[in-house]
């Protein structure tokens, strides 16, 4: 009697579950949330591209009939509105999968609510390794969180292939100093670059770390000078128009390679008053550099509909979009745990290179793949008041020019 | 070598220190008002001259007169929304309109600030150099730039002595600082000299602001750390007294560039803040203050 009641409770279960579930199929759009800063330069782009992203599909008539929708929530750039924005996003906005912010910090906060409450989230910009550090530590709990971005080592990695081509091989350069702001995002970067550089050739003389509130960089450079190094190896992300400006202004004799985050804004020369020129950085996009196919046009795209150029997480959000679609249609479902599945075998040609989710067991699992035939990011040089691309070279729009107090070993 | 490198790079930092905190110790010494919004006006008026010459494409001179009206606009401004209404106010008790002022000028301040940030971003921003290039100076490179600086910011102190010491307007100015009840005994109006040294102060303010962009660059984040820069070297050289001031920003533009130096540059300020607690606890009235 007792087995038989659970059985015709389980049929009927059963029996509403494929019945909503059709339901949706034929009506419910699938919901993706985005939680991102909209007053910041780097994140106010996150929005406008998923939307764009939605749109595109959508015309295509959607996901086996089903419309993509964005749903949007300003964070202010703080993490406890961020995490109220998740809350609301899952428990009230009924969201699939949540699309968050260019900050490590908020990004950090937001894990484990993606953990608590079941739900895909990936970022289009954050750097932390930590954030994957934690889905390795706690797989189970955290896989609901994937890295759509590069981690700080990685960067680290693409930087020294890019020093190798760029400063070792052709301008047989043959010292660095890495010079690098004090921040939680540039500990995995310098232990990076501390590796790497021997083995792109360059050996690492010194390891300069200032506040990332210095104002006066004159004693950093003088203190470099000393050294003689080939080249200064950056990570500078909160600071970048003033020690650009000083080192333009103290006409410091030694080229500046590596991550500099505000260097990659198209306002980066008005703000230095072009001092910014020669300056090389990474970037996963740069102006009328077609990485993949889908750069160029993605890039028109935004321009046509919002009247100015995306920032690099607009790139990633717009892919992420297109990702978590397909991932959806593998699926099926937008079921968590199938949608986790599912998004685990991506390999999307995107906007910024092919994109692969490093698999479990990997340290950094659910980052990105890097290397040749993956993301290689770019190099880029201002020149004249233009981002250029330098590297890889199959993709370079130019050659090296460096301002005249720069020199250059001789070779 | 070094030697001469931190006395070289010490005395054009500290020449700026002692500009912005010229300005602040003046207002004090004649009203009594601690002005928090110090920072936000030198700011302001260093990205007035950064959008003038990047919207409107002037030269580096027009755009630096630009900033030097934009910074008096905001003194003046400063003066006539948040602390002449509190000063002539009859419903704030006298003993507690010092706290009043303290408080509208630092919310004042934060008010510019956000504007800042909102119209232009909180990206970091540098005025166009009106000098370009470097010199070599006791075998110190350094650029044109931070002797035009120290230049200009010794001819803005000069300039006030001369004003303070030889006109009658200045006379009237010293006096006040010194007895305002007298003054009024004289037949001087107080406000007249008020809107004087709120001219005088957003000149001071506004120069050292652009020089400022022009030499390290500002952004809205540098608001705070420059008001309390300006904060501690007044306090340090005792309240009120200009040269109080200008020896106390010497001493510590060269602490700092000592011991980013000689210790890291990540430390820099921290030495000169300690100095300031040990003062306060030796001399609180400050190293050559009156009151």
């Amino acid at each position: 009697m007792r087995s038989n009641f659970l059985n015709v409770s389980a049929g009927v279960l059963v029996a509403c579950g494929a019945l909503s579930g059709t339901a949706a199929l034929a009506a419910d759009p699938i919901k993706i949330g985005v939680i991102a800063e909209a007053q910041a330069v780097a994140g106010s782009s996150i929005a406008p591209a998923a939307q764009l992203a939605a749109e595109e599909i959508n015309t295509k008539g959607g996901i086996d009939g089903r419309k993509v929708e964005i749903v949007v929530y300003d964070n202010h750039s703080s993490s406890a509105e961020s995490v109220r924005a998740f809350q609301r996003a899952v428990s009230e906005d009924k969201v699939n999968a949540v699309i968050a912010s260019y900050v490590s910090e908020v990004v950090l906060a937001l894990e484990p609510w993606a953990a608590r409450l079941k739900t895909v989230m990936i970022t289009p910009g954050a750097a932390s390794d930590v954030i994957t550090q934690n889905i390795a530590k706690d797989y189970d709990a955290n896989k609901y969180t994937f890295h759509g971005y590069l981690t700080s080592s990685a960067l680290s990695g693409l930087v020294c292939d890019a020093a190798k081509d760029l400063l070792v091989d052709p301008l047989k350069m043959k010292t660095a100093v890495i010079v690098s702001e004090d921040a939680a995002w540039t500990t995995p970067l310098d232990a990076g670059y501390e590796k790497c550089l021997p083995k792109a050739g360059l050996k690492v003389l010194d390891h300069v770390r200032f506040s990332p509130d210095t104002t006066d960089f004159t004693p950093i450079f003088n203190k470099i000078e000393a050294l003689k190094p080939d080249v200064m190896i950056t990570g500078i992300s909160h600071v970048g128009t003033q020690p650009t400006v000083q080192w333009k202004s103290q006409q410091v004799p030694i080229p500046m390679f590596g991550i500099s985050s505000q260097a990659t804004n198209s306002t980066f020369w008005k703000d230095t008053n072009g001092a910014t020129q020669g300056v090389l950085f990474n970037a996963v996009s740069g102006p009328g550099v077609a990485v993949t196919p889908k750069t160029l046009p993605f890039v028109a795209a935004y321009q046509k509909k919002y009247g100015n150029s995306p920032a690099y997480s607009g790139y990633t959000a717009y892919d992420e979009v297109y990702m978590i679609a397909e991932a959806v249609k593998r699926a099926g479902s937008t079921d968590s745990e199938k949608l986790v599945a599912a998004m685990e075998k991506t390999d999307y040609v995107g906007t910024i290179g092919r994109i692969e989710f490093l698999p479990k067991g990997d340290p950094h699992v659910h980052g990105l793949r890097t290397g040749p035939g993956y993301i290689t990011g770019l190099m880029l040089q201002w020149q004249d008041g233009k981002q250029v691309n330098m590297w890889p070279k199959q993709l370079a729009g130019g050659d090296m020019k460096f301002p005249p107090f720069v020199k250059l070993p001789a070779h | 070598m070094i030697f001469w490198q931190i006395l070289v790079d010490g005395f054009a930092i500290s020449a700026l220190y002692a500009l912005g905190a010229t300005g602040f110790t003046l207002i004090f010494g004649v009203s009594g008002v601690l002005n928090l919004s110090h920072g936000a006006i030198m700011v302001a008026a260093a990205v007035g001259a950064w959008a003038a010459a990047g919207e409107l494409h002037v030269g580096p001179y027009a755009a630096a007169l630009i900033g030097i009206a934009v910074g008096m606009l905001l003194a003046f401004a400063t003066y006539f929304i948040t602390v002449r209404p509190i000063q002539r106010s009859g419903r704030i008790a006298e003993s507690e309109k010092e706290i009043f002022i303290l408080t509208a000028t630092l919310l004042w301040g934060i008010i510019v600030q956000e504007t800042i940030a909102y119209l232009f971003t909180n990206n970091a921003k540098t005025v166009l150099p009106i000098v370009d290039g470097t010199v070599m100076f006791l075998g110190v490179r350094t650029p044109t730039n931070e002797f035009f600086t120290a230049a200009v910011c010794w001819l803005a102190i000069g300039a006030l002595w001369l004003l303070v010491n030889k006109t009658q307007r200045g006379k009237a100015v010293l006096a006040a600082s010194m007895n305002p009840r007298g003054v009024t005994l004289l037949g001087i109006e107080l406000s007249g000299i008020y809107l004087t040294v709120w001219a005088v102060y957003g000149l001071l303010a506004g120069i050292a602001g652009i020089l400022l962009g022009m030499f390290l660059g500002v952004s809205s984040y540098s608001v705070g750390p420059l008001t309390a820069s300006a904060f501690s070297i007044v306090v340090l050289g005792g309240l009120g007294s200009v040269s109080g001031s200008l020896i106390a920003a010497y001493v510590v533009g060269y602490l700092e560039t000592l011991t980013a130096y000689l210790i890291s540059p990540a430390y820099r300020t921290i030495p000169a803040l300690l100095l300031l607690v040990v003062v306060m606890y030796v001399r609180p009235q400050g190293l050559f203050g009156r009151r």
